[in-house]
């Protein structure tokens, strides 16, 4: 379980996140979503203690997020952001490598090895192994980057709109990925992402921000409804049943 | 949320590169060491005219100051470089060895130049570099570990910072009695031709010392060269690590800057030549090629200098030369990240 | 895109009531610092001697102290906006000759000059300098076109680091000529030295500016793009060569008759801009007084702080300006995230 205790982010005078307090049920997938500037990336980055909140505390799995110790914590949460540049050069299996780090710091045993052949295994990466990572291609890259997460082997996975940039083939694979992560593996996983209709069909909770404040939390069908979505959006959004699940439509 | 979608495609852009070098670390580590050696041997032994009692102990020190300065810049470089994420800074970019020549202006001006020749070469080495690594400390972990701030802006400040140490230095230069300015000059423009001998001993102390925690940090290391996200997840205690990088980093720099004077390109030449020896990246293999590279560099250049040309003290300024080139093939190729 | 141009005449209006009176005030207060350079020296000039009709005291107004004061006010006008224009061009707050190359290669074209053509009079020199200025320039420009992500603080980045390429190689050069203490003349901006006969150089400077101050729409329309700039009906490569061309002569005539004076041109258009705001036209005749009354005040520092010696006002400037620019680097990025 996550869960989120009065967390508010600043940066000079604006506000990005207002004491959000929330909770998370472990397993399964929960999307974030928002207009643009909703805190939503913030929100997650302090999930993950990349950003350290102004006030508020966030644990997960019972361990505070601010207070405990960064190795432990990374193997209990991963976090996998939206920009992956590497300025170094690394084999894909090299990378991937670099999950077990917190289980063994840099000397890798035989189970860690069984570990990275697994995770590559899984994202259907064992022949790109040995191929370095900046000559992959983008859906490849994001691939391998989740790969290490899940080498990493932690119950909560984080990802930053990690459809950012993948075309509507590589989306679709990526969502069933993670789906897949969360049914077959049992983690519980978080993502931001943008588009209401991938996390109304992929999501057992959606998450509703907008100007820093969560406004909304539920289950696909209480979010998917013209009423809410416009209170999230300012937009008028019809939703139609499409073989079970509830997609908006608002391109017309 | 971000416009970062520029992001993406540019890296794919980029993907097309040489082919992979067949040649592992452990072969180019056993050549380069091969290669030191037999440099190191040569520079002792070639062209000694009169007594070799009286050349040889003269040659070992020389030998032995760039040895320590090759380890100096090489692994404070490579640690610099990982910590910021880019390929073409070097400490002494960033005016850290620029801030170790205010600090000795400083002290004379203030001190007086007698008092601090009084003081002996080792007390004022440690005072030095007791003031270096705090106020190096001071100054990088504000800029580091201020919330929000971009590399770029860390650089640019720090580049700033430099010119404005220089600047300092210059202005109190001017202003110090002239007899005064000798003993400064004194001390700052020492060459590999005159480098005391209890200040190698020193310097050889403190460079061992700090070679050690360097080491143990390379699988952290590892790490955090992909990037401050990644490396927090991953674990690593980022703001500690960083401090006590930067704290090995402005030692190093101040060893190799009293040792002789400031050399801002050399660490770039041997990190980029490293980089491209080493087909993966591990600081385990990338630390002691770099290291190896510089030994051969400057004892390989001063042979070749001293012997075929017959400079004397010009190889500073050579490197300088290379390493000035070498960063312009770099930035054209568009490794700027 | 029509925002963007309409968006600084709104600015005019609002300022626009106080704008001559405050104008007019700076100027006479750099009037004032003018009429107190002009009495500061070795060799005593008071206006008493002046009324009395002294000959002396003549002969050293007329002769040493009026083409010294001139000469500062015309450099500090013609980096200053030499500086304006640059950042025009690239849209960036943080270039200027001393951060793109510009100065160093004008060095390195008189080191060339001296080299090959010893007794060339100035203005071949000169002329050889600016060529080679420009040519950096060019250089800068094209690194600048090859490099992805180009961040605001990415640019300066680049041309500081290739300024100190240029320079270590006229270094080298200068070194294997026996050049480097004539090179260090140019190297840190000077004006003990212009007396009648020897400053007359900078009055094309002060051409420049006024072409500058002319044209300085066209670098704000050039600095939107090639794209924008053609859709109004403007030439952008002609545009952007004679920008080249004024930078270039502007900071080749500087660097022989004076010598460099860092970060002149940077810190002044950006106090500026914090004063009143961006408008181009507006911002031109401010930049011109600021920057002349900067740089008298820098000589004039410079010339009391160790009276009867001189402090160059390179030296003077490089420290106070590189502490402003950190001081403006810092404050610009601060709310920005």
């Amino acid at each position: 379980m996550i869960s989120i205790d009065h967390v508010t982010k600043r940066y000079g005078a604006t506000t990005v996140v207002d004491d959000v307090s929330c909770r998370l049920p472990g397993g399964g997938v929960t999307s974030i979503i928002g207009p643009n500037g909703a805190g939503k990336s913030t929100l997650l980055s302090m999930m993950s203690r990349l950003l350290l909140p102004d006030a508020g505390r966030i644990e997960v799995a019972g361990l505070d997020v601010g207070t405990t110790a960064g190795q432990k914590l990374a193997r209990t949460l991963s976090i996998l952001r939206q920009e992956n540049q590497l300025t170094i050069r690394l084999s894909v299996r090299d990378l991937v490598g670099f999950g077990r780090f917190p289980h063994n710091n840099g000397r890798p045993t035989p189970e860690d090895r069984d570990h990275i052949e697994r995770s590559l295994d899984y994202l259907d990466l064992t022949d790109l192994g040995d191929r370095f990572v900046d000559e992959l291609s983008g859906g490849q890259r994001q691939r391998a980057f989740i790969a290490m997460v899940l080498a990493q082997d932690t119950d909560y996975i984080l990802l930053d709109e990690p459809l950012n940039n993948l075309d509507m083939r590589h989306s679709v694979d990526m969502m069933r990925l993670l789906r897949g992560l969360a049914d077959d593996l049992g983690k519980t996983v978080v993502l931001v992402i943008h588009d209401v209709n991938f996390a109304s069909c992929y999501s057992d909770e959606i998450l509703a921000m907008r100007e820093g404040a969560l406004i909304h939390q539920g289950t696909p069908e209480q979010i998917m409804t013209p009423e809410v979505l416009h209170d999230i959006y300012d937009v008028d959004i019809q939703v139609e049943q499409i073989r079970g699940n509830r997609i908006g439509v608002y391109f017309a | 949320m971000r416009s970062r979608s520029s992001t993406l495609p540019m890296a794919l852009t980029q993907s097309v590169r040489k082919p992979v070098r067949s040649v592992p670390p452990s072969v180019w580590l056993v050549i380069l060491g091969v290669a030191a050696l037999a440099l190191i041997i040569a520079f002792m032994v070639v062209g000694i005219e009169g007594s070799p009692a009286y050349v040889l102990p003269r040659r070992l020190n020389r030998v032995g100051a760039m040895v320590l300065v090759a380890i100096a810049v090489a692994v404070s470089t490579i640690l610099f470089q990982t910590v910021t994420g880019n390929r073409i800074l070097t400490p002494s970019i960033m005016g850290l060895d620029a801030l170790y020549i205010l600090i000795q202006t400083a002290l004379v001006f203030l001190l007086g130049g007698q008092a601090l020749l009084s003081l002996g070469s080792p007390l004022r080495f440690v005072i030095e570099v007791a003031l270096m690594i705090g106020f190096s400390w001071l100054l990088y972990r504000w800029l580091f570990l201020g919330s929000g701030r971009s590399l770029h802006l860390l650089l640019l400040v720090g580049i700033v910072f430099g010119v404005f140490f220089r600047g300092v230095s210059t202005l109190l230069q001017r202003l110090m009695d002239p007899s005064e300015f000798i003993i400064l000059q004194g001390l700052f423009f020492a060459s590999f031709n005159r480098v005391d001998p209890t200040l190698l001993l020193l310097s050889a102390v403190v460079v061992a010392g700090l070679c050690i925690p360097a080491w143990r940090l390379r699988h952290r290391l590892d790490v955090l060269a992909l990037g401050r996200d990644s490396a927090v997840s991953l674990g690593i205690d980022y703001r500690r690590t960083v401090t006590l990088v930067l704290v090995i980093c402005s030692v190093l720099v101040a060893v190799s800057t009293a040792l002789v004077g400031p050399v801002t390109f050399f660490g770039l030449l041997v990190s980029a030549l490293a980089y491209q020896l080493c087909n993966r990246f591990h600081h385990a293999a990338v630390l002691p090629i770099a290291v190896l590279l510089g030994i051969v560099a400057l004892v390989g250049g001063q042979l070749v200098l001293e012997q075929v040309f017959e400079f004397d003290t010009a190889l500073s300024i050579v490197i300088e030369f290379v390493g000035g080139i070498v960063f312009l093939v770099l930035l054209l190729k568009g490794r700027v990240r | 895109m029509p925002a963007l141009l309409h968006r600084p005449q709104r600015s005019l209006q609002h300022h626009r009531a106080n704008r001559p009176a405050a104008l007019w005030l700076a100027g006479g207060a750099v009037l004032l610092l003018a009429v107190v350079s002009l009495f500061i020296g070795v060799s005593a000039v008071s206006p008493a001697d002046l009324f009395s009709g002294d000959r002396d005291a003549w002969t050293t107004l007329l002769v040493s102290r009026v083409p010294r004061t001139v000469a500062v006010v015309l450099a500090g006008v013609a980096l200053s906006i030499a500086g304006f224009i640059m950042q025009l061009m690239a849209r960036n707050r943080f270039v200027e000759p001393s951060t793109v190359g510009t100065v160093e290669s004008a060095t390195a074209g008189i080191l060339v000059a001296t080299l090959f053509l010893p007794g060339a009079p100035i203005v071949v020199k000169m002329l050889i300098a600016a060529v080679f200025a420009m040519l950096g320039t060019s250089l800068f420009l094209t690194v600048l076109r090859r490099i992805p992500l180009r961040t605001t603080l990415l640019v300066p980045l680049v041309g500081i680091m290739l300024g100190g390429v240029i320079a270590a190689v006229t270094t080298f050069f200068a070194y294997r000529f026996d050049l480097l203490q004539t090179l260090n003349t140019w190297m840190i901006g000077d004006f003990s030295g212009l007396i009648r006969g020897r400053y007359e150089l900078l009055w094309i400077v002060a051409v420049l500016a006024v072409v500058g101050y002319i044209s300085a729409d066209r670098f704000t329309v050039a600095g939107m793009g090639e794209e924008f700039t053609t859709n109004l009906g403007l030439s952008y490569r002609n545009t952007m060569n004679l920008g080249l061309v004024l930078v270039s002569l502007i900071s080749a005539v500087v660097v022989v008759v004076v010598g460099a004076i860092p970060f002149l041109g940077l810190i002044i258009p950006n106090l500026v801009s914090l004063l009143i705001g961006d408008n181009v036209r507006r911002a031109v005749p401010w930049i011109a007084v600021v920057g002349a009354g900067f740089v008298l005040a820098c000589d004039i520092i410079g010339r009391v702080i160790r009276f009867p010696f001189e402090v160059p006002v390179g030296v003077i400037v490089s420290v106070v300006g590189s502490a402003l620019f950190i001081t403006l680097l810092v404050r610009r990025n601060a709310g920005a995230q």
